[in-house]
């Protein structure tokens, strides 16, 4: 990427624009036997596998990319603090917990459990857990309107909720695997049940996001200089704590906890461009829908028919490229 | 251990290798030596040396008495060769036979209870080589022996291993009856179901079990086909797509797994999906199959009623 001589937001865009239709083209093309496509072959088969697995899970990772992305950027504005990410409120070992819960009352009673357990499935349970643990973290920070009590509940709440699923964990052993799926991030279940929830969930996220911009650019300036400007803080924070909460939770219940996109996708951006964040926030959830697209369809690749764990892969190429970065010039 | 520095009071039971435990060659007359010679010979021919999965030779004066175990296939095992009253404790997840469940439990593989097992006083600990409580124990003077079965040559193996740590000539035998059980059970298999291709999922990964896991060479043996090649390891996770194409007839599974299977997008177009020919195991079916152990003619057996669809799988 020439990212460093761009100064321009727009060609940023466009080009992550690209990079996202050349990964949407390759994700439909790389398959259980690594680089297949499909679309030559005839047959019934072909088409379905194409249809019905490598779209829905190319367009899935891609949303739960940009939804990291997203909410990433909220938070880092919101927190005014570069080292926020979106599980800051406590929402991934929130959803973390939720999913042990279930997988250990799927243990205990799978006939029970076939009823509403099926209806939740791990992804509802995951997203419940992600809200409650928001709840808690808003509850202990008495509200959103001091960012430092909010910071230091969302900790504290990852923390605790994090030692119940280890607890969890230890009573029941044999839920381990699956839960170890989970922590590592997965897209190989997605669907278009879930490719049409995330993609609800975005256009929503984005709209109200970009809506906000314009107090979270007068925020970085300070809060006391954002209220001079006339910015009616209080609002637009209750606004945006629900953005991050909701983007975060729907792609944590899909795609488990995917580590590091969240955090380094708006740094991406912010190394290319300066940009306001009527453009920092579309430009970080294109750079974490890329970074998550390549992710997939690199842990599909490099060992098919086995798969990586798509959150090791974020974590090295997210942090592979800010390393580089870094090296090059300090941020 | 005995500490009997008489060779005429317990013979069986010198330690050899105990400082200051020498008879004394004070005794001039030849028949008080040649007694003695016999004696030492008769010590000799009761204390047992083995060499344990990691190459080590580990001696013991006499049979083991007082048994630990770390790992459920051993206690089944030990159980098996007719010396379940040996055992004075066993792993966490032991269950099996009944009378285990009574025994003292000492934690799992990662979380074994150094002090407990000590205070078992055991003659011998049998622990997997992955143990991480294994140089600890040994640290703490305990003989350990370190076996680990994980596939079925090594049952037949740790079988005979164990035979003879424990003085159990019937060893042989108890192994030709699990595998003419086993035999017994693929030849019930009807010719038509054979090479019937198999995807046996582990957990929801999907991790599979492939022909080079136990269960792979259980399905071989029964003579099932097997969708996922051992080349991928024992247990692969896949892209799930993999199994979509590879279009299994048969599917085993956990029952905690099955829910979730018609919900993963593409699964309902796989055969064994759109026939209903879907086994799910319970827990304890789950233990009897997973284990390389006494019960693989049961796991054999169980396998056979899947294939036969006489093991039905809750429709998802």
């Amino acid at each position: 990427m020439s990212a460093v001589a761009m100064r321009q937001p727009a060609p940023l865009g466009l080009l992550l624009l690209a990079i996202t239709a050349g990964l949407c083209l390759a994700g439909v093309a790389v398959g259980s036997l690594g680089w297949e496509p499909l679309w030559g072959g005839a047959g019934d088969a072909s088409a379905a596998i194409l249809w019905e697995i490598r779209l829905p899970r190319t367009l899935g990772a891609w949303l739960a990319g940009a939804l990291l992305g997203l909410a990433g950027a909220v938070a880092q504005g919101l927190f005014r603090n570069p080292l926020a990410d979106p599980y800051l409120l406590g929402s991934a070992t929130g959803a973390a917990f939720g999913v042990a819960v279930l997988l250990v009352l799927i243990g205990v009673s799978p006939v029970a459990a076939s009823g509403w357990g099926a209806r939740i499935g791990l992804t509802g349970a995951g997203f419940l857990g992600a809200v409650l643990a928001v709840l808690v973290t808003l509850g202990l920070a008495r509200g959103v309107q001091q960012t430092l009590r909010l910071l230091l509940a969302g900790v504290v709440v990852g923390m605790v909720f994090g030692a119940f699923s280890a607890l969890v964990m230890f009573w029941a052993p044999e839920i381990m695997r699956a839960m170890q799926a989970f922590l590592l991030g997965t897209t190989g279940f997605l669907g278009w049940g879930s490719v049409a929830l995330l993609a609800a969930v975005f256009a929503l996220a984005l709209l109200v996001a970009i809506a906000c911009s314009r107090p979270l650019d007068a925020l970085s300036l300070g809060e006391t200089t954002a209220a001079s400007l006339g910015i009616a803080l209080a609002p637009v924070r209750t606004v945006l704590v629900g953005v991050m909460a909701l983007a975060t939770g729907a792609a944590v219940a899909q795609v488990g906890l995917i580590a590091f996109i969240g955090l380094v996708a708006p740094h991406l951006v912010r190394a290319a461009v300066k940009p306001t964040h009527a453009w920092l926030l579309p430009l970080s959830a294109l750079a974490g829908g890329v970074l998550l697209l390549a992710s997939d369809v690199l842990a599909r690749w490099l060992l098919a028919p086995q798969e990586l764990p798509v959150g090791v892969l974020t974590a090295v190429l997210g942090g592979g490229y800010l390393l580089w970065l870094m090296h090059r010039r300090p941020l | 251990m005995a500490r009997s520095c008489h060779p005429g009071l317990d013979p069986g039971s010198i330690d050899r290798r105990t400082p200051g435990c020498r008879v004394k060659p004070g005794m001039t007359s030849f028949v008080r030596r040649f007694v003695w010679l016999v004696m030492a010979l008769a010590a000799q021919a009761h204390a047992i040396t083995v060499t344990d999965d990691r190459g080590v030779v580990v001696t013991l004066a006499q049979p083991p008495q007082r048994i630990v175990t770390l790992m459920p296939s051993l206690a089944e095992m030990v159980c098996e060769l007719g010396a379940c009253g040996r055992l004075v404790g066993v792993d966490d997840y032991a269950n099996w036979p009944e009378q285990v469940r009574r025994l003292p439990h000492v934690g799992g593989l990662e979380d074994a209870r150094i002090e407990t097992i000590l205070a078992l006083k055991p003659d011998v600990v049998l622990i997997p080589v992955s143990s991480r409580a294994l140089a600890r124990l040994e640290g703490l003077g305990l003989k350990v022996v370190a076996l680990e079965p994980k596939t079925l040559a090594d049952v037949q193996r740790v079988l005979l291993q164990l035979g003879e740590l424990l003085a159990i000539p019937q060893a042989k035998a108890v192994w030709q009856r699990i595998d003419d059980g086993v035999e017994a059970a693929a030849r019930s298999l009807p010719p038509a179901l054979r090479g019937t291709r198999v995807y046996f999922e582990v957990s929801s990964g999907p991790y599979a079990a492939s022909e080079s896991s136990f269960l792979g060479e259980m399905l071989a043996r029964v003579g099932a086909g097997n969708v996922v090649p051992g080349s991928l390891g024992p247990f692969p996770k896949l892209n799930p797509e993999f199994v979509v194409r590879a279009d299994p007839e048969v599917i085993m599974l956990s029952d905690r797994n099955l829910q979730q299977l018609r919900q993963r997008p593409g699964w309902d177009r796989i055969r064994a999906v759109r026939e209903q020919r879907i086994c799910a195991f319970t827990p304890e079916q789950g233990d009897v199959m997973v284990r390389p152990g006494p019960r693989m003619a049961q796991a054999a057996q169980l396998m056979v009623q899947c294939l036969q669809g006489k093991l039905p799988g809750r429709a998802p």
